[in-house]
C-alpha cells in the first residue's frame, strides 16, 4: 500500500493508517514527504510502515507495536512517548528523541541533536553516531546506547536508566556517575547493539548511571511526608 | 513561534531567482507566524559614495518625489526613487546622518526601515503569502536574503514590532525565541544613545548589536556577546552585505535546520520551508550547534 503526501494530508494519512485492519501486519509505503509534522503518530497495532523522505516534528509518536522506518532525517521529538514497537530513523534525529517513551526500540543511524532520551521511561535506544547535550535527562528506565560522543550534562538527575557510551563524554550531568561494566550489562548491551544493527565491541563502551545522592534516594527525607 | 529563513546563494547564476526561491520558503513558515512578515534582501549594491534608504508610510500613495526633490535640494544631488507598494527606495550620494536628520525634519511620519548599500528591508502585518505579494517578493533579485514571520509575544502585533530589524548600514536581525532580561538592558543601551520603537524584546537584540557594532565589534564578536549578555530563548539571524550569520541559545530551545549546495546555503526554522529548494534531496543537512556562531558568505 502506498500514499503520497503531495495528493494527500498528513490527517487523511493517518487516518488510513490507524484504519488497517488490526489482525493483518500490512506493508506501506508514504511518499513525497516534506518534513511534514505528525507523520505515523498513534499506530497502535503491528504494520511496518516506511517513510521515504525527512520527517518534520514527532514523527511515529505514542507509537505502539508498528514498526517506522525513515529514510531521511527526523524532526523534533521523533517516537515521543513510544509504547512497543520499533522505530528506525536511517539519517539524523533532531531533538528530544524518545521523550518520555516508555518501550519499544528506536534506532538513529546519524546524530540525535540534544534532550535524546529526555524522561526515558523504559524505551531502548540506539544511536549510532552522537548524541546532543542533557541526553537522558531524568530518564527512569530503559537504555540509552551511544556509539559516537554525548554532549553537556549526560545523564543529569537519572534515576534508573542504564546508559552506554562508546566515546567521549563531554559532562556528565548532576548524580550521573560512571559505573562498572559487569556480565549482565555486557549482555544487554550486546543483544541491543545486536539488535541495531551495530557491530561494534560492547566491552568498547563505558556504562553510567546514576549515583542515587539526589534527594528522592534519601530515605530520610520520606519523613517530610 | 516565529519562523525563520535564510538564502544565500554561492551560485551567481541563480541570483535574478532569488525572489523565486525564497517565497516559498517564506510561505512555508505560515504556521510558525501567521501575524507579520518581512525580509531583508541584498542586491543592487550602490557605489561606496552612494546611501539606499528604504522607506515606509501608512499612506499607499504617499508623494515621495516630493522628499525626493527635499534631498535633491538640500544634498545638492540627484536621487533615484523606487515605489513598492507603501514603501520606497531612495538612492543618492550623501551621508546617512544629515539624510535620516533631513528626512525626519520634513515628515516624522516616514518610517526609515534600511540604510545601507544594498540592503532593503520590507514588511507588514498580515500573512506571509500576502506579505509576498504586497511586495513583488517573487520578482526580486539579489544575492542573499533572510525573513521571518512572526507570532507576537512580548509585544503587540505591528509593522514596527516586525522583523527584521535594521541593527545599522547593511545588517538587519532576525529573532525566533523570547527574551527575558529585555527590560533591564533596553534601559542600559538607551543609557548609551541607542533609540527604541517598540516593546518588542527582538528590538532590545538588534539595539544591542547596534551598540556592539557601533563599539567596532565584529559580527562574530557582536554575536558572542549575545550569547553572554541575552538571557532567554533565540535563534537569529543576522543579514550582513556579504552574507549571513546564525546563532542560536546555548539551551538550544529553538530549532534552526541548514542546507547547502554547490548553488546555495539556506537556513530554516523547520526542513519544510527548505523542501522546494532545487537539489534539496541531495543537500548536505545539519542543524547548528547551540551557543556557536556561524557565518557564511564572501570574505
Amino acid at each position: 500500500m502506498k500514499f503520497d503526501l503531495k495528493t494527500q494530508t498528513v490527517r487523511e494519512v493517518n487516518q488510513a493508517l490507524h484504519d488497517l485492519p488490526k489482525d493483518k501486519q500490512a506493508e506501506v509505503e508514504i511518499n513525497g514527504i516534506s518534513g511534514d509534522h505528525n507523520l505515523a503518530v498513534g499506530m497502535d497495532h503491528p504494520v511496518k510502515i516506511t517513510l521515504n523522505g525527512h520527517a518534520g516534528y514527532y514523527c511515529a509518536g505514542m507509537n505502539k507495536e508498528a514498526e517506522i522506518i525513515v529514510n531521511g532525517n527526523a524532526g523534533q521529538g521523533v517516537a515521543e512517548n513510544m509504547m512497543s514497537g520499533k522505530v528506525h530513523v536511517k539519517g539524523n534525529a533532531s531533538q528530544s528523541a524518545a521523550a518520555t517513551a516508555h518501550g519499544g526500540l528506536l534506532v538513529v543511524d546519524g546524530d540525535a541533536a540534544a534532550r535524546c532520551g529526555i524522561s526515558m521511561k523504559g524505551v531502548n535506544i540506539v544511536v549510532k553516531g552522537s548524541v546532543g547535550h542533557m541526553s537522558a535527562f531524568m530518564g527512569q528506565s530503559g537504555c540509552l546506547v551511544v556509539c559516537g560522543d554525548a554532549g553537556e550534562a549526560l545523564g543529569d538527575s537519572l534515576y534508573e536508566a542504564h546508559l552506554y557510551v562508546k566515546g567521549k563524554v563531554e559532562s556528565l550531568g548532576a548524580d550521573c556517575i560512571e559505573k562498572e561494566m559487569r556480565a549482565e550489562h555486557l549482555e544487554e548491551l550486546s543483544a541491543l547493539l545486536k539488535e541495531a544493527g551495530c557491530d561494534d565491541n560492547p566491552e568498547d563502551f563505558t556504562r553510567y548511571g546514576s549515583g542515587r545522592q539526589l534527594y528522592n534516594f534519601k530515605v530520610d527525607n520520606t519523613s517530610a511526608y | 513561534m516565529c519562523g525563520i529563513v535564510g538564502l544565500y546563494l554561492k551560485n551567481s547564476a541563480l541570483e535574478s531567482q532569488l525572489g523565486k526561491l525564497f517565497e516559498p520558503m517564506l510561505i512555508a513558515m505560515t504556521g510558525r507566524g501567521p501575524d507579520s512578515a518581512g525580509f531583508a534582501i541584498y542586491g543592487d549594491e550602490v557605489s561606496e559614495d552612494m546611501i539606499k534608504l528604504t522607506l515606509q508610510h501608512e499612506d499607499e500613495h504617499y508623494p515621495w518625489h516630493i522628499l525626493a526633490e527635499k534631498l535633491e535640494e538640500a544634498f545638492k544631488t540627484d536621487v533615484s526613487v523606487m515605489h513598492n507598494a507603501n514603501a520606497a527606495v531612495l538612492k543618492l550620494k550623501a551621508d546617512e546622518t544629515p539624510v535620516r536628520a533631513t528626512i525626519a525634519e520634513f515628515d516624522p511620519s516616514i518610517r526609515i526601515m534600511s540604510v545601507g548599500r544594498s540592503i532593503e528591508i520590507l514588511k507588514e502585518v498580515g500573512l506571509p503569502e500576502q506579505i509576498a505579494e504586497r511586495f513583488t517578493l517573487s520578482g526580486m533579485k539579489g544575492s542573499h536574503i533572510v525573513g521571518h514571520t512572526r507570532m507576537a509575544t512580548e509585544s503587540g502585533v505591528t509593522m514596527e514590532g516586525s522583523h527584521p530589524f535594521s541593527t545599522g548600514m547593511d545588517l538587519c536581525l532576525v529573532h525566533n525565541g523570547s527574551l527575558s532580561n529585555h527590560n533591564r538592558l533596553r534601559e542600559e543601551l538607551q543609557k548609551e544613545g541607542i533609540q527604541f520603537e517598540t516593546e518588542n524584546d527582538s528590538e532590545v537584540a538588534a539595539g544591542y548589536l547596534t551598540w556592539r557594532l557601533r563599539q567596532g565589534a565584529s559580527v562574530q564578536e557582536a554575536l558572542e556577546g549575545a550569547i553572554e549578555d541575552l538571557d532567554g530563548f533565540f535563534t537569529f539571524t543576522v543579514g550582513t552585505k556579504d552574507g549571513f550569520a546564525v546563532v542560536r541559545d546555548p539551551i538550544a530551545c529553538k530549532p534552526a535546520v541548514m542546507a547547502e549546495t554547490e548553488d546555495y546555503v539556506a537556513m530554516a526554522s523547520e526542513y519544510h520551508a527548505l523542501s522546494t529548494l532545487p537539489g534539496i534531496e541531495n543537500a548536505k543537512l545539519w542543524e547548528p550547534d547551540p551557543g556557536k556562531v556561524y557565518f557564511w558568505g564572501k570574505g
